[in-house]
């Protein structure tokens, strides 16, 4: 039908359709009930995943360390020169200041303190002024690093004398607004220059996609085998599958750290059993090597070691769940064709390969999308085996290693930029493929 | 005996399991008893050959229950005398019953294995679709042996070494046995310490609390919003609904550094009310898409009668949804549960204080140089039992968690 056609056709014969953003009341009340029944989820998302989300790119262009997290504030010691307890002895009263940081500058500093009866002061500081004992100085600003000395003369009196207290003894107060390197208006694109111009970041990223790739496929091809053979009901199914799902189920503080204490190269039992079983000589280290030499007919290739026993984690603790997924999906395949295609004598690797396969293709690929941007994210799986040591750092890795190891907020927030763009470009894939099929 | 491929495949899976099964009996027989033993994979790959010669000797059909037996006993002789009467290299004098006990198994299992893949393959040529049933027979079978000890294994390890001590581990990795004789208060002694000097028991209440508290707070931001979304018209339900997955692709990690910044300059970030306001935002999303499937697949007949009736609709979803979605709701919160239990990044990127640590951040506080690896695991334990004894408890609803909540992980 053409355009025309349809308006004509509906000019013709129905009532001009209602327009379609005016509610009635009863559809406004509806609207707004679930606006108030939805609100909580939006603020607590809006504030704790959109808006660290969208400051990644605030913080990514700032020079801020993780020192600077602490601002700028004044600090003050305070001194006396001179004796105090001697009637009628002028002494000194010292107030020295100091910017904590050594950058931001400190504005709008006032100092209170408070003196002990008896004691006067006989010449004051020009940023001074006194009200009864209280002191109250105010200065304009500080520099970063810079220094300043208020000096006060004062004068005991006999009561005073009689029952000295030190005037130290009243902690004097200072407070001071500081802008923090968060909020200024300094801009830098050194954070980016310093991630991209490195020639590690694309080590980084070749090692993220090799640990993707490989793990995601890795769970998913040991996850196809579990779900085959737990397929057909057999006695101690529901025991096995219950088993089978131990390594997700299971911290990954825990598991991280028995693997790495099972795979350990000196005293680990799998090293030994390997070394009782003749088939090496001395303990391997799994996590510690980047690199083994492997002769394939006389072609020297260096086998990523530490990276492919991450990887062999990896699908290790995440065949459990494609697992479940292309078991749920298996038992749903009717038997009819099963059967069919045993009348026609195909035998079972036919019928996996021309049944089976094609009936999980759509579960199959959905998997792969989902687990391969969920392995790219992950982050504490290898910070805790290798903690991105050996050439085992991937870019979710490299986040923690700039922003925190190396103190540089900022960098780190760069590289949390670039996995965003990287995401968002997975996320145009998922909903172009995967999420049309699901519905 | 007709000789065919039949003949051919049978031993060749015969060997393969008798070579599996002394690999496997002589490693166990060290990890569970200390005892060094070397298996001679020979004499069991010969040893299985035999009892499979032993069971194509006859037609599918004339085997009899005496054949297997002489099967099982053609095992033991073979590899006895292939590995001059020590298959574990082991003299047989020394620990005989538990070696007799190991080869019994061994053939027992050589045997069954033999059975269960043999039972209707004879020796002459075979049809292709035989060639292949007996193919995945024998992978099938690899696959049962493998999957076990990989995911038995870890777990063993971590288990038996919190009950060792650090001289014993560093004599023999292998010997995982232990020494029933020493007495509940020597064995248990690194869980002792943990929970004494260590504070773990202060860090258990801790990670429950939170656990529980998170699915507390998930539960009420995300049935109101599960229900509007499945329920409820408004403009832009449909982005809506496709859009909260999106949240799922977020990683973690990304925001860390920001929040690690707010939260430092609002003083949230050493706290545990800290952890209560990130914990349920990443779930929020994840509970609310599994939620709101529910919800749409209750009938709203129900619901409309309940309205008809004078219910509001907090009424509505209080006395009638909720009852209705009961499993659903058992589904989210042990899903949910797992995931707050288990959650490493947030604790050991905001606890900074050993009074409020969470099991997982206690756990990665042992893993230092000072501390002895016992300890390391009794702790992995401690965090891994608790968990494991509710999944297998509810594991209807968590498998059921697990599906519908997508492939968060």
């Amino acid at each position: 039908m053409t355009p025309s056609h349809s308006t004509e056709y509906r000019a013709a014969t129905n009532p001009p359709p209602m327009r379609k953003n005016r509610l009635g009341p009863m559809a406004r009340r509806e609207a707004r009930l679930a606006f108030w029944m939805l609100a909580p989820t939006f603020v607590i998302v809006m504030g704790i995943v959109l808006f660290p989300l969208l400051a990644n790119f605030w913080i990514s262009v700032k020079p801020v360390k993780l020192s600077d997290l602490r601002p700028p504030s004044p600090v003050v010691s305070e001194r006396t020169r001179g004796d105090y307890d001697v009637a009628g002895q002028e002494f000194r009263i010292q107030y020295r200041l100091r910017n904590s940081s050594q950058k931001g500058e400190v504005t709008d500093i006032v100092l209170t303190d408070t003196l002990p009866d008896g004691i006067t002061i006989t010449q004051n500081d020009p940023v001074c002024t006194i009200t009864g004992q209280n002191i109250r100085c105010s200065l304009d600003h500080l520099e970063g690093g810079e220094r300043a000395r208020l000096e006060l003369s004062a004068i005991a009196d006999e009561n005073f004398v009689a029952n000295p207290v030190s005037p130290r003894d009243s902690e004097p107060a200072i407070t001071g607004t500081a802008q923090s390197i968060l909020t200024s208006s300094k801009f830098t694109l050194d954070n980016f220059a310093r991630i991209f111009d490195s020639r590690e970041f694309w080590s980084v990223l070749s090692v993220t996609i090799a640990y993707t790739v490989f793990g995601t496929l890795g769970a998913l091809v040991l996850g196809l085998f579990a779900a085959q053979m737990l397929n057909k009901p057999f006695r101690g199914r529901s025991i096995l599958r219950g088993l089978f799902l131990f390594p997700y189920v299971a911290p990954v503080i825990a598991v991280a750290f028995t693997w790495i204490i099972l795979l350990d190269p000196f005293n680990g039992t799998f090293n030994a059993i390997l070394q009782r079983m003749n088939i090496t000589g001395e303990g391997i280290n799994f996590f510690g090597q980047r690199a083994v030499p492997i002769d394939i007919f006389g072609l020297t290739i260096d086998f990523p070691l530490a990276l492919a026993t991450v990887i062999a984690f990896e699908a290790w603790r995440y065949f459990p769940l494609s697992f479940l997924f292309i078991l749920a999906r298996m038992q749903s395949i009717s038997s009819d064709m099963y059967e069919a295609a045993e009348v026609d004598g195909a035998t079972p690797l036919q019928q996996f390969w021309h049944i089976s396969l094609p009936q999980l293709l759509g579960i199959l690929s959905t998997l792969f999308l989902l687990r391969f941007i969920w392995t790219f994210n992950k982050f504490d799986d290898i910070f805790l085996l290798t903690g991105g040591a050996a050439g085992t750092r991937t870019l979710t890795v490299d986040v923690y290693e700039q922003g925190f190891a190396l103190s540089n907020l900022g960098a780190g927030a760069a590289v949390a930029v670039a996995i965003f763009i990287l995401l968002l470009a997975f996320a145009v894939v998922y909903f172009k493929f995967v999420h049309r099929e699901d519905s | 005996m007709r000789i065919g491929t039949g003949l051919l495949l049978g031993l060749l899976s015969g060997l393969l399991w008798g070579l599996l099964a002394v690999s496997i009996a002589g490693i166990s027989l060290t990890l569970v008893t200390g005892l060094s033993a070397t298996p001679i994979v020979l004499s069991g790959a010969l040893g299985g050959t035999a009892s499979a010669a032993v069971i194509m000797s006859r037609m599918p059909a004339n085997r009899t229950p005496g054949l297997y037996l002489a099967s099982f006993v053609a095992m033991i002789i073979v590899m006895m005398l292939v590995s001059f009467g020590a298959p574990f290299s082991l003299p047989f004098s020394e620990h005989s019953a538990t070696q007799a006990f190991g080869v019994g198994i061994i053939a027992l299992a050589v045997t069954f294995a033999n059975k269960a893949c043999l039972i209707d393959i004879e020796s002459g040529m075979l049809k292709r679709y035989k060639v292949d049933l007996l193919i995945v027979r024998v992978l099938k079978g690899l696959g049962f042996v493998f999957f076990t000890v990989i995911v038995i294994l870890p777990f063993y390890v971590m288990v038996m070494t919190s009950l060792k001590n650090q001289q014993d581990l560093f004599v023999n990795p292998l010997d995982l046995s232990i020494d029933l004789t020493q007495g509940a208060s020597s064995l248990f002694d690194s869980y002792v310490e943990l929970f004494t000097k260590f504070n773990f028991g202060w860090f258990l209440l801790i990670s429950t609390t939170v656990s529980v508290s998170t699915v507390i707070i998930t539960l009420a931001f995300s049935i109101p919003g599960a229900y509007a979304v499945a329920r409820l018209k408004f403009p832009g339900q449909t982005v809506l609904s496709s859009s909260i997955l999106l949240i799922y692709l977020v990683p973690m990690i990304v925001l860390v550094i920001p929040l690690y910044a707010v939260f430092s300059q609002l003083g949230l970030r050493n706290t545990i009310l800290g952890l209560l306001i990130v914990y349920p935002a990443t779930t929020v999303p994840v509970a609310l898409y599994m939620l709101q499937g529910y919800f749409r697949g209750l009938p709203a007949e129900l619901e409309e009668a309940g309205l008809m009736d004078g219910l509001s609709r907090l009424g509505v979803i209080w006395k009638i949804t909720l009852p209705l979605a009961l499993p659903a709701l058992a589904s989210v919160s042990l899903y949910v549960f797992m995931i707050a239990w288990n959650e490493f990044l947030f604790a050991f990127m905001f606890l900074d204080n050993p009074d409020i640590f969470t099991l997982s951040r206690g756990v990665v506080s042992l893993n230092s140089s000072e501390v002895p690896r016992q300890h390391l695991m009794a702790g992995a334990v401690v965090a891994t039992v608790p968990i494991l004894v509710i999944f297998l408890w509810f594991e209807r609803f968590l498998v059921q968690g697990l599906t519908a909540g997508s492939v968060k992980g």
